[in-house]
């Protein structure tokens, strides 16, 4: 026999269809209200004109594109050898801060100490102690360079916040599953790795991939050391023309390289939350 | 030949006393049953057998062995027991397969191709071969329960121990997990069961033990326990699983 649906089953199906066109009339009435006002408020400012062209020129743009690309090259490598390096970093610190064993105690300290810091201390300061501060010292052996000074700033501080995100996971797995892999004969250390840090990195990795996110954009802070980064060649731009498009030049840069990642957190924070959720309507 | 032996023993979570003057003898191939009402202290015991609670007084000896000393290796203790809780407690992120394989490989240092080879067996045995490859979440609660017995059986445990196994499970699927320990107990395992299921216990037990405040208030053979129970308090317990349809 075909599959019949049930009377109740079209009837529903009829009255959620009307409510969908309903509320997609709205959506569209109230965007194109919202979206009126704002264009009529902004460009009805005194300034309009002055801010457009000192901001929204395509004659700068086109001519600041090039110098702010090559600069963006440098972020790249920035942002990928940063991460690397605070995923490495994240989860020592985490395992550190969850680790019973009594020899750890030292560690478990560090880390609670550096977390405590590192998560509080503002990423413009981290960058100035660092950066300034370190080749000050004039230690000939330490690279003065603020490329990787800028890094190790970003590094610093980032490792708190993952260490943080892979804790919060680690203290989220089930204590049963803890003791089952005891009462198996594994060792504190075999339990740790092989049973509840794969569930608890399941369980962080859309945090984890925002914060990552995050450092990608501020990667464009290590300009402040004189690092020629895309943030910092459009400041050269800008300099010369007194124009600040190549700013938003750079700005639109950093979005089209987050979105990816962006969207492949929502791809997977979605396909976890379907994965635990049955159907239903709730 | 005597598989376990508790000597005396006490354990308290703070001031309250759990487990106080507590005695028995298992010998091997032995299957004992302890019945009582929740926070009797079935559970208890059971995770101080295995080393997972520490006991504050007493004598635990595993084949003549005293696994309560300060100085033995609990993680080599825990090796050679097997436990299986109320709530299966399966790995969610490892396959089936996975599940039963990871303390022979880790533990045992059994070489993966011979791990795989007798867990397949033994999932073969018990009719869940085809459920090796998946993750647990897609098993029965019945399956999942049966699998995660296979896993505290495949290093051939001296002991094993069952908490409740069968109390988070529908009464069909009750029926598999019960079918499966009893070709356990057919095949010589040693076993300490805590459970609810009297017409289990009258079908496996050697002997049955009724828990009363941390202690053994009363022990016999099922028959005896069911037809002829001395003690009020057992009365009213096999009473109220009458009432409850579960003996």
């Amino acid at each position: 026999m075909t599959y019949q649906p049930s009377q109740l089953r079209l009837q529903r199906e009829a009255a959620r269809q009307k409510a969908s066109r309903r509320s997609t009339t709205i959506a569209l009435l109230s965007t194109f209200a919202v979206g009126a006002v704002v264009v009529l408020v902004v460009t009805g400012a005194k300034g309009f004109q002055l801010v457009r062209q000192s901001f929204f020129s395509w004659h700068y743009a086109v001519h600041s594109f090039p110098s702010v690309l090559s600069g963006i090259w440098l972020n790249l490598r920035v942002m990928i050898i940063a991460e690397i390096f605070v995923l490495i970093f994240g989860l020592l610190l985490a395992l550190a801060r969850t680790s019973k064993s009594p020899v750890l105690y030292p560690a478990r300290l560090f880390a609670t100490i550096y977390t405590d810091i590192f998560r509080g201390l503002p990423l413009l300061l981290v960058l100035l102690l660092v950066g300034f501060g370190i080749p000050g010292l004039q230690i000939s052996w330490i690279p003065n360079s603020a490329v990787l000074l800028g890094t190790l700033s970003l590094i610093l501080t980032y490792s708190a916040y993952v260490a943080e995100v892979i804790r919060a996971g680690i203290e989220a797995v089930n204590p049963a599953q803890r003791m089952a892999a005891r009462a198996l004969g594994l060792t504190q250390r075999q339990t740790q790795q092989r049973v509840v840090l794969p569930q608890a990195l399941r369980k962080v990795t859309p945090p984890l991939l925002n914060d990552l996110v995050s450092l990608q954009k501020d990667s464009g802070l290590i300009s402040v050391l004189g690092a020629i980064d895309a943030i910092r060649a459009a400041g050269i731009e800008t300099a010369q023309s007194f124009n600040f498009t190549p700013y938003l030049v750079a700005g639109a840069i950093f979005v089209a390289m987050t979105i990816p990642l962006t969207r492949f957190t929502d791809w997977l924070t979605r396909k976890q939350d379907k994965a635990r959720q049955q159907q239903g309507r709730w | 030949m005597t598989a376990l032996e508790l000597r005396n023993i006490r354990k308290s979570y703070g001031e309250e006393l759990v487990i106080s003057d507590f005695n028995l003898t298992l010998e091997r191939h032995q299957v004992k049953v302890l019945i009582g009402a929740s926070g009797s202290g079935k559970s208890t015991l059971l995770r101080c057998i295995n080393l997972l609670e520490e006991i504050d007084d007493g004598q635990i000896l595993l084949d003549g062995e005293d696994i309560s000393a300060v100085d033995v290796n609990a993680d080599k203790v825990r090796a050679s027991i097997g436990s299986v809780f109320q709530a299966f407690n399966l790995f969610p992120h490892l396959t089936v397969l996975e599940n039963i394989t990871l303390a022979p490989r880790l533990v045992h240092g059994t070489e993966k191709g011979q791990a795989e080879f007798d867990a397949m067996e033994l999932l073969e045995r018990f009719g869940l071969s085809e459920k090796a490859l998946q993750y647990p979440d897609l098993l029965s609660g019945g399956q999942q329960q049966r699998v995660a017995i296979l896993r505290a059986i495949i290093c051939k445990p001296k002991l094993l121990l069952l908490d409740e196994v069968t109390s988070a499970l529908d009464p069909v699927l009750i029926a598999e997990v019960l079918s499966l320990i009893s070709e356990l107990k057919g095949d010589g395992m040693t076993m300490l069961i805590a459970t609810h299921e009297m017409g289990f216990a009258k079908k496996v037990a050697d002997e049955v033990l009724f828990l009363k405040n941390g202690q053994v208030l009363e022990a016999g053979t099922p028959l005896q326990m069911l037809e002829d129970p001395q003690h009020l308090a057992l009365k009213n317990f096999l009473f109220a699983l009458e009432q409850a349809g579960r003996l």
